[in-house]
């Protein structure tokens, strides 16, 4: 019984984690948000370079074939960081792909996505918060596929879109490539300048089926896991930076971490995140390991975590005083990043009433 | 992650299990409940179960950390072996340790400082539930701020003259014995001037008078403390050391109130109750603030029992959990009151009928297990210096000037 990490998977996340320490400090993060497209290539070559994008390629197409929890480690991390980029978007579209039955589309695309060369995305939700399966409107008739997907991360970077797609009223996914023509993308201004959304309209765009509705539930539970990792690593950062900032500040002639009132607010923000960290290994071992399971503490991982990230966001700003509230201190990047991680594939009272349903309640 | 044990560990189990099945019978599982009282009234164990322990003593299934001279069952530390046997036992409703502070507490403190001749006075007996102690710490001015407790032993000849008064005493009305500290040397400095002491409850000169708390039971007492003569050898460790002796100790009760077990059991029996009791004509489940809730408390909930095996495995591992094993008391008992808070809202106006009322939904049992959830809130160490802990030791926040150690 380990309920633990291997050391491999220490050494990753250690890896990772210095490398994001190294190229990855403020004022890249705040280049990359001023940027027209919201990536770094250069960036994104170091992750790479890193066998990131092998993670979730099966061994037989040239991947490392890990456990869902590697790369939900690598979401911390990059949470922690407030890396910019398609991490997600694209992570999403090489498991969608692995996860679906197309020999051919598993050829070309994953070691393309393996190596970092292309880059994947995918389009699930649709207007009106609608992110169900039976809700999802996308139709595909004479292999040509017609949609509007409204929050779409990265598509117009992206090479190849994974699209969920109405069928017998749930969910299939069907494989785009942009170079086939008439995808057409808007770039939204959003909350999160580090994490960039598209509205897309696919206008009769060629498009092959990959997989049916288990390789859609594969993909939103894969999903949700990834947001809540991330949304851990935000929440320890905010509790790290009012840690650090509690231990330099002084008032009255005194650090303020020696006053109770934010004694008792360090310790309360701590003692409800550390829990958490849990809750999402266990959904990310569960998507591997226990199926009976993984849709259910997907959503609950994803519930959870969001709203502990909001709570540290918002308690490490008001700790902050003043500072905190300036566009020139970091700390709003990750206030800005809890409101992309919670609200994006659906907000935490839907993942809540899910798990309930899930639960049998 | 590896959830399943290996098969040097079910095998283990396999051993467990068939020692159950023979000592511990069919008739034995439905007579007894188990023992799952954390804090409230211990019962004094009867003769069947006494037989049980010691079975159970002798293949070193319980008190495995004691050693087999002072009647443990004396064990290699593992806490995995640990983990198999809470299961197993709970599955069959067996007996496992005695609970309450002195199997939990003072034998701990008597190992570590105790004389040979207290050892083997008390330690096995305390096992077996033949002696039930209380603890005798808190004072009407000394709660959170126990070092500036008041009641003084002063020698006089062969004996201490203890006089003073003890609160939120458990037990103390069915105890034969009492740990207590006391100040010894009035002069010292307040953490230099206490003594660990032990007292037996029948001497004269004590009185315990039980003090109601607010779920309208007695659970609790007043020790009043009158000119009592106690032997000059009743000290645990040096005089004047007392703090130190009771340290490790109280360390240990924290850990033991973080138990998720009991949040599971009415969390649990809280669905059952939304999913019977009705609102505007519906399972009270089916309203969606109420559905809502009730995840929120799940995944909460979820999180502290993943916590735990998180540690646990921090503990097999030999790793130093640090912040992680400082917070399940905090968030437990925090969690323990917001669970039974959301069972007033799921009742709607049955809250309003007391524990006992037989219209009341489920008997009342969740009223009576909101109120008490007050109450763990406080004891082992009130919320607000669990707080002051979690930041001081757990985040290295600047320690309070006004605690001096």
């Amino acid at each position: 019984m380990e309920f633990g990490l291997s050391q491999e998977q220490v050494a990753l996340a250690d890896t990772v984690r210095r490398y994001l320490s190294d190229n990855c400090p403020g004022e890249r993060v705040r280049a990359v948000m001023e940027s027209e497209s919201g990536h770094d290539a250069e960036f994104w070559r170091g992750l790479m370079d890193l066998g990131i994008g092998s993670l979730a390629v099966p061994e037989e197409h040239g991947g490392l074939g890990a456990e869902f929890l590697d790369l939900a480690l690598v979401s911390e991390e990059m949470g922690f960081a407030c890396a910019p980029g398609p991490f997600l978007a694209s992570s999403l579209a090489t498991i969608a792909i692995a996860a679906g039955d197309d020999d051919a589309a598993r050829k070309k695309w994953l070691p393309l996505l393996a190596s970092g060369d292309a880059i994947g995305t995918v389009a699930i939700g649709e207007a009106g918060s609608r992110w169900d399966a039976s809700e999802v409107a996308a139709r595909v008739a004479d292999d040509r596929l017609d949609a509007i997907k409204p929050l779409v991360p990265y598509a117009s970077l992206a090479a190849v879109h994974v699209v969920a797609v109405s069928e017998n009223g749930g969910a299939a996914l069907y494989l785009a490539e942009t170079e086939a023509g008439g995808i057409e993308t808007t770039a939204l201004s959003g909350n999160d300048r580090t994490r960039r959304l598209d509205a897309v309209e696919y206008r009769a765009v060629p498009a092959r089926r990959i997989g049916g509705a288990a390789a859609f539930e594969k993909v939103r539970d894969a999903a949700l896991v990834l947001i809540a990792a991330d949304a851990f690593g935000g929440a320890r950062r905010c509790l790290e930076m009012a840690r650090t900032y509690a231990l330099q500040r002084e008032q009255f002639g005194q650090l303020i971490g020696s006053f109770q009132a934010v004694k008792h607010q360090l310790a309360n923000l701590a003692v409800e995140l550390e829990p958490g960290l849990s809750l999402w290994w266990y959904a990310a071992h569960a998507l591997d390991r226990i199926p009976e399971h993984s849709a259910r503490h997907a959503a609950m991982a994803k519930a959870h975590l969001c709203d502990l990230f909001d709570r540290a966001a918002r308690d490490s700003t008001e700790l902050h005083g003043g500072l905190g509230f300036t566009w020139e201190f970091d700390l709003h990047l990750w206030l800005r990043r809890s409101l992309f991680d919670r609200s994006f594939f659906g907000d935490s009272h839907y993942h809540r009433a899910r798990a309930a349903s899930l639960a049998g309640w | 992650m590896n959830l399943s044990y290996s098969a040097a560990y079910e095998d283990f189990r396999a051993q467990v299990r068939a020692f159950l099945d023979a000592a511990w019978t069919a008739e034995d599982r439905s007579r007894h409940g188990g023992n799952e009282v954390l804090i409230g009234r211990i019962a004094r164990p009867d003769e069947r179960v006494t037989e049980f322990r010691k079975q159970a003593i002798e293949a070193g299934y319980l008190y495995r950390n004691i050693p087999r001279e002072w009647g443990g069952g004396e064990q290699s530390f593992d806490p995995l072996k640990s983990a198999i046997i809470r299961e197993e036992f709970k599955r069959a409703r067996a007996p496992r340790e005695m609970v309450g502070q002195g199997p939990s507490m003072l034998v701990f403190t008597l190992l570590e400082h105790g004389t040979l001749e207290q050892k083997s006075r008390f330690i096995r007996d305390t096992l077996l539930g033949k002696l039930l102690w209380c603890q005798g710490y808190s004072e009407p001015g000394a709660g959170s701020d126990l070092a500036s407790l008041r009641t003084r032993a002063e020698l006089d000849g062969d004996c201490w003259v203890v006089n003073g008064h003890k609160i939120w005493t458990s037990n103390a009305d069915e105890a034969d014995w009492m740990f207590a500290l006391v100040r010894t040397e009035p002069e010292a400095p307040k953490h230099d001037g206490i003594s660990y002491m032990l007292l037996d409850m029948k001497t004269p000169g004590i009185t315990v008078r039980p003090l109601r708390q607010m779920t309208g039971e007695s659970d609790f007492n007043e020790v009043f403390f009158d000119n009592v003569r106690v032997p000059r050898g009743a000290l645990v460790g040096e005089r004047g050391k007392g703090w130190i002796v009771s340290r490790s100790t109280l360390k240990y009760e924290r850990a033991l109130i973080g138990d998720t077990d009991i949040n599971r059991r009415t969390l649990d029996g809280m669905v059952m109750l939304a999913q019977a009791v009705e609102r505007g004509g519906k399972p009270a489940i089916q309203d969606p603030v109420i559905r809502g809730k009730l995840m929120e408390m799940e995944c909460r909930l979820a999180a502290a029992e993943f916590h735990s095996m998180r540690l646990l495995t921090m503990q097999a591992r030999g790793q130093d959990a640090g912040l992680p094993a400082m917070v399940p008391k905090l968030y437990g008992t925090q969690l323990t009151y917001d669970i039974a808070r959301l069972a007033m809202d799921i009742m709607g106006d049955g809250a309003s009928l007391a524990p006992g009322e037989s219209n009341a939904p489920a008997m009342g049992m969740f009223v009576h297990a909101y109120l008490w959830s007050l109450g763990i809130l406080i004891a082992g160490g009130t919320a607000n210096i669990q707080r002051n802990i979690v930041a001081e030791r757990g985040l290295g926040m600047p320690r309070d000037p006004a605690q001096k150690r």
